[in-house]
């Protein structure tokens, strides 16, 4: 579809090319649907940088190599969509009109789809989802547990167009909101009231309502102003914000024009990190097909109204993602916080009222404009409405994306959606929140997950990264890692968090080696507790919530590092002492090929001995000892 | 560890700037896009860049100087011919980010933010690359390498070099 885009003179223009572009993908939600202009299958192929890392971009190839020998090209069109949410089966492939799901498609697999469910029009039952080897297979998504559970508005495009297609978006109900929106532009107080209505509040972590945000802006004094979109999404295990801007980068730019309509603002950024290049591909692409059709940019839809936003990169400063420092940023300058009052809303980029939400926050906007506050409103939980992206990661069996109403239990979300741990282990916990946040032991899984009683339990809703770990984590080396991150991305302006954040990973560090004494729990907490109160920005205040939250709930670990020298997860390297099993040892030398210090001893066919000593404890002879297992860690 | 740095290019061509001044000189905010499309022309920002670039946005040295050095993205030395970036977001962490970072500085022979002598590779870690799902993760240049062991790096390695 490369023909020009139309430039849209008004919202009845918008109505009659949304009701041409329908036919176009009809056939993806009506199987009956006439094929349009020959287009008789879409297959989607999820092109999302997690299922493009397993392979997804050579299976989009291949199947338009085999379409392309078969004669078939011009009646198969192959969609390369953004994030489906299950990352870990994938990549994935669903073929429309028949509504079937692919999963852990490989290049190889391209021939015998073509073949059998396009041609021979029989589904390919290989390559269904089960939930286990016993379980019966799913042909269609939807019937998959981990989609079942999830209630997608942000995320209902992402997988399921093709984002690089402002035709697609619109054809979904696309920028009606902001056309709704403008036909109200005399009276943005009722714009303002709906997002008020809806109780929406910030995604980006700090849950502030994003309505009294827009108001404050909306009323301060000043004949500039800016909209800013928070992209730099840097919480490690956190990747909602990148899915969102490559599979659907419109919701975005259309929640923006929304709110800069309703706030008074002309102008705005997208401030995305420079480690998402695709995201902000998409983003430019957006943008420029949304300004040849009159939706972007100058007189949008006819309505003498004009808005522009640029998009600025990130230079790797996790800092940046603190409102203040980020503004200071796209000025050109150090990305360093700066006190708070004046509030962006007042003072912000060049000292005109700012307005800044989180990606995410953004998204929710046209469907709020759409279909009222109250609409919204009816999901999630008395003080947090609406539903919220979480990234599932860690040692779980479903890893992904995926989208909740607020409110659900942290055990529906790991268990039912997340299919429990891995390689059936125990959950230990889960870390919710990135570094700012807090890990959540076992006797918490039944705890609603919302802003409020996250804060309480010594977490944070954060950016909702969520990473699960098992029996096999250290939880003092998992306090000890988010405090390495933080502390070198401390941007040094206030004492509290450069020094403080500093001691506290000394502390940390020497317990983990065994070298930890008494007192310095007692030490920690007083530090923690200090920091949270001075520290300057967000970053400083939040960073102890890592320990604070590992000391509260899983104390006894760090007390066995300290008073006992033992890790009871068996692994902080320096507390752990490798040895053979005599009696299962194989002789195979395998062990000793790959011991990087010649530590292992022993001649072939005989049992093997480490030499103490010499062993280094990388661990690496337990890896290559798959058969015999004869590696213990005590 | 030993790290030879390569000897930083005497003879900048200035002149490959001038565009990009054209494009930034009036505009407000412009330090940070002019050093990222610098960076993109010389592959680090050498001195010399700098001086020019202070010069031309009528900003003092110690400012540009100040920016470079607080941004992770900006080097202030050649960099390799692919750029690895090992991550150790928390997924990756508790899936054994730290033993792939381990199994490449052994291959390389450098340590992270050091590029090899042969300027093939520099290694870098990075906080999050946002493929937490499938931990532990690295990228070459753009390309995602995922679910990975140590024992897999050398054949990925194997794969870029000359």
């Amino acid at each position: 579809m490369t023909t020009a885009l139309p430039r849209l003179a008004n919202a009845a223009a918008l109505n009659d090319f949304q009701k041409q572009a329908l036919p176009k993908i009809a056939i993806r939600h009506d199987p009956k649907a006439p094929p349009y202009e020959g287009v008789t299958h879409h297959i989607m192929v999820c092109f999302d940088t997690g299922c493009h890392a397993s392979g997804g971009g050579a299976v989009a190839l291949e199947l338009e190599k085999e379409l392309a020998a078969k004669g078939l090209d011009k009646k198969v069109k192959v969609v390369r969509t953004g994030c489906h949410g299950f990352c870990e089966i994938g990549p994935l492939v669903t073929v429309y009109p028949q509504d079937l799901f692919y999963i852990r498609v490989k290049p190889e697999d391209a021939a015998e789809i073509v073949e059998k469910t396009i041609i021979g029009g029989q589904p390919l039952e290989r390559l269904f989802y089960k939930l286990n080897e016993n379980a019966p297979a799913v042909s269609k998504w939807k019937d998959i547990e981990f989609y079942a559970l999830q209630n997608r508005i942000t995320l209902r495009n992402c997988g399921h167009m093709d984002p690089g297609e402002i035709e697609e978006y619109i054809a979904g109900g696309g920028y009606q909101a902001l056309a709704k929106a403008l036909g109200m532009k005399s009276n943005p107080e009722a714009l303002l009231n709906e997002v008020k209505k809806s109780g929406l509040r910030g995604r980006g972590g700090g849950g502030f309502p994003t309505g009294i945000k827009w108001e404050l802006c909306r009323k301060a004094a000043g004949d500039k102003k800016y909209v800013v979109c928070n992209a730099d999404e840097g919480d490690p295990g956190a990747f909602m914000d990148r899915s969102l801007l490559e599979g659907d980068p419109h919701r975005v730019l259309e929640g923006m024009l929304i709110g800069a309509l309703v706030i008074g603002a002309d102008e705005g950024y997208v401030y995305v990190r420079a480690e998402y290049p695709g995201a902000i591909r998409r983003l430019r692409q957006a943008i420029s097909q949304a300004e040849q059709m009159g939706l972007y940019g100058n007189n949008i839809l006819g309505s003498g109204w004009n808005c522009t936003i640029h998009i600025k990169e990130g230079a790797g400063a996790f800092v940046c993602g603190e409102e203040t420092a980020l503004l200071r940023s796209i000025e050109g300058e150090r990305g360093i916080p700066t006190a708070r009052p004046p509030f962006p809303a007042i003072s912000g980029l060049w000292g005109k009222p700012t307005n800044n939400n989180n990606v995410e926050t953004w998204a929710n906007i046209p469907d709020i404009i759409l279909n009222g506050g109250d609409w919204f409103a009816s999901r999630g939980t008395e003080k947090s409405k609406g539903t919220k992206v979480f990234a599932l990661a860690g040692k779980l069996n479903h890893t992904g994306l995926v989208e909740v109403p607020i409110g659900i239990t942290m055990r529906k979300i790991i268990f039912d959606i997340g299919g429990g741990i891995q390689n059936g282990k125990q959950f230990k916990a889960v870390q919710i929140g990135g570094p700012s946040g807090g890990c959540l032991p076992a006797s918490l899984l039944d705890l609603p997950v919302d802003y409020d009683s996250l804060v309480e339990a010594g977490a944070m809703m954060g950016s909702g990264g969520l990473v699960v770990v098992d029996e096999d984590t250290c939880m003092v080396d998992l306090a000890r890692f988010f405090l390495t991150f933080t502390q070198s991305e401390s941007c040094g302006k206030c004492t509290p968090c450069r020094e403080g954040t500093t001691r506290m990973l000394d502390i940390l560090n020497n317990i983990t080696q065994g070298k930890g004494q008494k007192g310095d729990i007692e030490l920690l907490e007083t530090l923690a507790r200090s920091i949270k109160q001075a520290a300057l920005c967000g970053l400083g205040q939040t960073s102890p919530n890592p320990i604070l939250s590992t000391l509260r709930y899983f104390r006894s670990e760090y007390e066995a590092h300290i008073n006992d020298r033992k890790c009871p997860a068996r692994s902080c390297s320096a507390l752990l002492t490798f040895t053979i099993d005599k009696d299962k040892c194989l002789g195979c030398c395998a062990c000793q090929k790959v011991c990087p210090v010649e530590a292992i001893e022993g001649d072939k066919k005989e049992p093997h001995v480490i030499n103490q000593d010499k062993c280094i404890k990388c661990g690496s002879c337990e890896d290559v000892c798959r058969k015999a297992k004869a590696i213990n860690r005590s | 560890m030993s790290h030879n740095a390569p000897s930083p290019c005497k003879c900048v061509d200035l002149a490959k700037l001038e565009p990009v001044f054209q494009q930034y000189r009036k505009k407000t905010g412009a330090l940070i896009p002019v050093l990222q499309a610098a960076q993109d022309i010389y592959g680090y920002l050498p001195i010399e860049v700098m001086e020019s670039i202070a010069e031309n946005l009528n900003v003092p040295v110690s400012q540009v100087y100040g920016v470079v050095t607080f941004y992770a993205q900006f080097h202030l030395e050649p960099r390799g011919k692919h750029i690895i970036r090992s991550c150790q977001g928390t997924a990756c962490h508790v899936r054994g980010a730290s033993r792939i970072l381990g199994a490449l500085k052994e291959n390389l022979n450098v340590e992270p933010g050091h590029t090899t002598a042969d300027l093939q590779f520099t290694l870098e870690t990075v906080a999050c690359i946002g493929c937490c799902s499938l931990a532990p993760v690295i990228m070459v240049g753009e390309n995602a390498h995922a679910r990975l062991k140590p024992s897999g790096i050398a054949k990925i390695l194997d794969g870029y070099r000359d």
